[in-house]
């Protein structure tokens, strides 16, 4: 069969999100792939221009809507480092309280993508059915199930309930029983194995290279973990080690973001066992002037926030760097050679979420 | 193992005569049309009249009538029947409960049905609380609904036969599959029983016309995705069947015949290989050491051939969107995707009738039913039909099927071919060498 291109999307089960895949194939083998994207630019960079620093935090919190407090806390963090100002310690353990738990709730809405991706309709359902679970936890603290609007420049929105930990604590027993079956029915299926072993192998050299971040990054041996490497907030008191694997193809990425949830697990309980009392939050100044930019180790890798304030009360500038932007044009370097059935198996492992990579 | 619970030929026969007296009405009053015109002496009307009443047009329209019987089994109750299960098995896999729309939901049967005191109470249930039943029914009439869009630059006489040559041949299976011993359309009845020599053949063949079917969709459809997703199709699918026939030469070679009604009538009796005879347990070829390679090996062909989870890459939807049905809309796509499952349906049976003793079963007591077709004749009928035995061990195998598809990913086109050649052709060799040897020791 000649060579053909085939677009997968802008409209396509594969892209999850509103982006466009060219494929070109020989037959069922793939020779070249080449993401355009675009589709979902809604201009953040533009709009955050006209509003008040504190008001951006709605905005961010839309930026990828299945990681939504990672990305305001991000720009929070830029907003401090250019005020000058550092939230209370119990609002810096909220923070992280709350980042775990949406990186639970986020990776889980990976794996949850990633067994329809596979043909495994049934992964879908359960950790949508964990996922439930998270929200509920987000939902107490901070009152939203999606877009939390919860942390603010200088702190947080809220302190927690008295009785979050018992719940939290609770919730996070049940889903360590849980996640035992999740990895049963994906890693004891032979057939998984077969469909992600070997598949979509990027090297750690490449993947550097491309600026690959996060947990697809650590899943070619690279000890980068941004919590540890850069720390902020209240990471450095906590013991944890970076989640690594080697072989950089998609099941390696699979089971980095598995332990992944295993981690941000054990983080909450140490942070609720060392959470301090007293404020949550600190006022910050209206106005702002100079440049700061904060990187923070996101769901998908790491994001990072440039602000240039000129001594108005709204940013002169604001610059988001994605890391699905950078994730996903490396993905034709892991899907040359693969099958077209291998398209599906890569860029879910890839976790894309086109809000953040669009902006 | 005896019963008939529809006696196709008693019907046919009634039936036949009712249709015949229906259709003499007309050619009755033409009689007398022309009686009364004078017209004393027979001409070419009443010959006319006298053939369309004759024995020829009596066997067509039975025979008609109890295709059409057969058939309306088949799709009608069996396809909404396994639709029904599958959903609600895979949803309460997925810890949920799936399809809800019952009675209850259809208004018009809520507030006049549903108003009765007692009897009105399964109408009366609120919609969320209602076997589900429905929901497949209402599906179908939705997609009788919706349009059908043919693509601008499709191939359209072909786009449109493709369905026709899918739904055929998937009909054909269900022309040949015999229901019990008594319900049946293709075969004859000798020394009182009924055969069938090359039946299990027919089915086979039946089973290989629908690749052809996907194909010329796959192409037809001008479209990308179903070019990839028919292509895909046309060699999972003849690759698996070779295997398929392979094994069922095994069966072939030890039971030494093609006739679906002589492997139930040799299975049905209690187990026996050569010198080991054991009495608790039937002769199901599935419990036979010579066997049951070629039974795991037909078992997962015929997942294979009705395109299921974890062979489903024609139709690989994440990927290729919806396969070679992705350009189909409306009852086309209702057709191409309904007989998939009818054609599991029809794996199924075959299964049972191979391996798993067809429709034999206990029969726990029995009653007399008269004969439509001979006046004064009594039929012994069980309590438990035969059809009852049969459908069962359908059911239950299409559960398996179910089960496992819900529970495993889809391998590549690759992979899957691997399987079909380096896996199962060579098991299936061995087994025909199994049988053979077992042939050869007189053991069958």
């Amino acid at each position: 069969m000649a060579e053909m291109w085939i677009n997968m999307g802008p409209q396509h089960p594969m892209t999850h999100g509103l982006w466009n895949l060219r494929i070109k194939v020989d037959g069922e083998t793939i020779v070249d792939a080449e993401p355009e994207i675009g589709y979902l630019h809604r201009g953040y960079e533009k709009i955050m221009e006209v509003r008040e620093f504190q008001k951006n935090v709605v905005l961010t919190d839309r930026l990828c809507y299945v990681s939504s407090i990672t990305w305001s806390h991000c720009y929070c963090l830029a907003c401090e480092e250019l005020m000058d100002i550092e939230a209370p310690p119990r609002g810096q353990y909220l923070r992280v309280i709350t980042n775990e738990l949406q990186r639970i709730a986020s990776h889980l809405m990976w794996l949850a993508a990633y067994g329809p991706d596979l043909g495994l309709l049934t992964a879908l359902l359960w950790a949508l059915r964990e996922r439930e679970l998270f929200l509920d936890l987000l939902q107490l603290i901070t009152g939203a199930r999606m877009n939390q609007n919860f942390p603010r420049i200088g702190g947080v929105r809220n302190d927690m309930p008295s009785d979050f930990g018992k719940y939290c604590r609770k919730i996070i027993a049940h889903f360590r029983k849980k996640l035992e079956e999740h990895e049963a029915l994906f890693e004891q299926s032979k057939i998984f194995q077969m469909r992600t072993i070997g598949v979509g192998k990027i090297s750690r050299q490449e993947a550097v290279d491309f600026g690959v971040t996060g947990p697809n990054l650590r899943a070619t041996g690279a000890n980068l973990d941004l919590r540890k490497l850069d720390p902020y907030d209240a990471y450095p008191d906590l013991n944890f080690e970076p989640i690594v694997a080697y072989e950089g193809d998609s099941y390696a990425r699979y089971k980095v973001r598995m332990e992944e949830m295993k981690l941000s697990c054990d983080l909450i309980e140490q942070a609720l066992d060392r959470i301090p009392d007293g404020p949550y939050r600190v006022k910050p100044p209206r106005r702002a002037e100079g440049e700061a930019f904060r990187r923070t180790e996101d769901s998908r890798g790491e994001a990072l926030f440039y602000v240039i304030g000129d001594g108005d009360d709204r940013p002169y500038r604001v610059k988001i760097r994605s890391p699905v932007f950078s994730n996903i044009f490396a993905a034709p370097i892991m899907m040359r050679g693969n099958k077209l059935a291998d398209v599906v198996a890569i860029m879910g492992s890839i976790d894309v979420c086109v809000g953040e990579m669009d902006k | 193992m005896s019963g008939h619970l529809i006696d196709l030929y008693g019907w046919s026969g009634a039936l036949a005569s009712f249709v015949l007296w229906l259709l003499s009405l007309p050619f009755e009053l033409l009689n007398w049309i022309a009686l009364q015109t004078g017209a004393q002496k027979p001409g070419p009307l009443v010959g006319f009249i006298d053939w369309l009443a004759g024995p020829d047009l009596t066997a067509l329209v039975a025979l008609i009538v109890a295709i059409t019987i057969v058939l309306l089994w088949a799709t009608a109750f069996h396809l909404l029947i396994i639709m029904w299960i599958e959903r609600k098995m895979y949803s309460r896999l997925q810890d949920r409960r799936g399809i809800m729309i019952g009675l209850g939901s259809v208004e018009i049967l809520r507030n006049t049905i549903g108003r009765i005191p007692i009897l009105g109470a399964p109408f009366r249930r609120p919609s969320h609380l209602g076997t589900g039943f429905l929901q497949t029914v209402a599906d179908g009439v939705k997609l009788f609904q919706k349009e059908v869009i043919t693509p601008e630059k499709a191939d359209k006489w072909m786009f449109h036969t493709a369905p026709v040559i899918i739904a055929a041949s998937t009909l054909l299976l269900f022309v040949a599959i015999p229901w019990s011993d008594g319900f049946w359309l293709m075969g004859s009845i000798e020394n009182g029983r009924p055969v069938n020599p090359l039946g299990i053949l027919f089915i086979l063949a039946a089973f290989s016309i629908a690749p052809l079917g996907i194909l010329i969709a796959g192409w037809a459809s001008n479209n990308k995705y179903t070019l990839i997703g028919g292509m895909r199709a046309a060699a999972q699918l003849m690759s698996y069947e070779i295997p398929m026939l392979l094994c069922i030469i095994a069966l072939v070679v030890f039971a030494g015949t093609l006739d679906p009604f002589e492997l139930v009538r040799k299975q049905t009796a209690p187990f026996s290989l050569g010198p080991v005879q054991i009495s608790f347990l039937p002769n199901w070829y599935v419990f036979n050491p010579f066997l049951w390679i070629a039974f795991v090996v037909v078992f997962v062909t015929v997942i294979a051939e009705a395109e299921r989870i974890p062979f489903d890459i024609p139709e690989a939807e994440a990927e290729l969107v919806e396969g070679w049905t992705t350009e189909y809309s409306g009852m086309r796509f209702g057709i191409v995707f309904g007989f998939k499952w009818l054609r599991a349906l029809a794996g199924a049976a075959l299964i049972s009738i191979l391996f798993l003793g067809g429709w034999s079963g206990p029969v726990f007591a029995t009653f007399m039913v008269p004969n439509m077709a001979a006046a004064g004749q009594m039929y012994p009928v069980p309590i438990l039909p035969q059809e009852f035995w049969f459908t069962l061990r359908i059911y239950l195998i299409f559960v398996v099927f179910v089960w496992i598809g819900w529970s495993v990913p889809r391998v590549r086109i690759d992979q899957i071919l691997n399987i079909g050649w380096k896996r199962l052709v060579p098991l299936s060799l061995l087994s025909i060498l199994l049988a053979a040897l077992a042939r050869g020791a007189w053991w069958s």
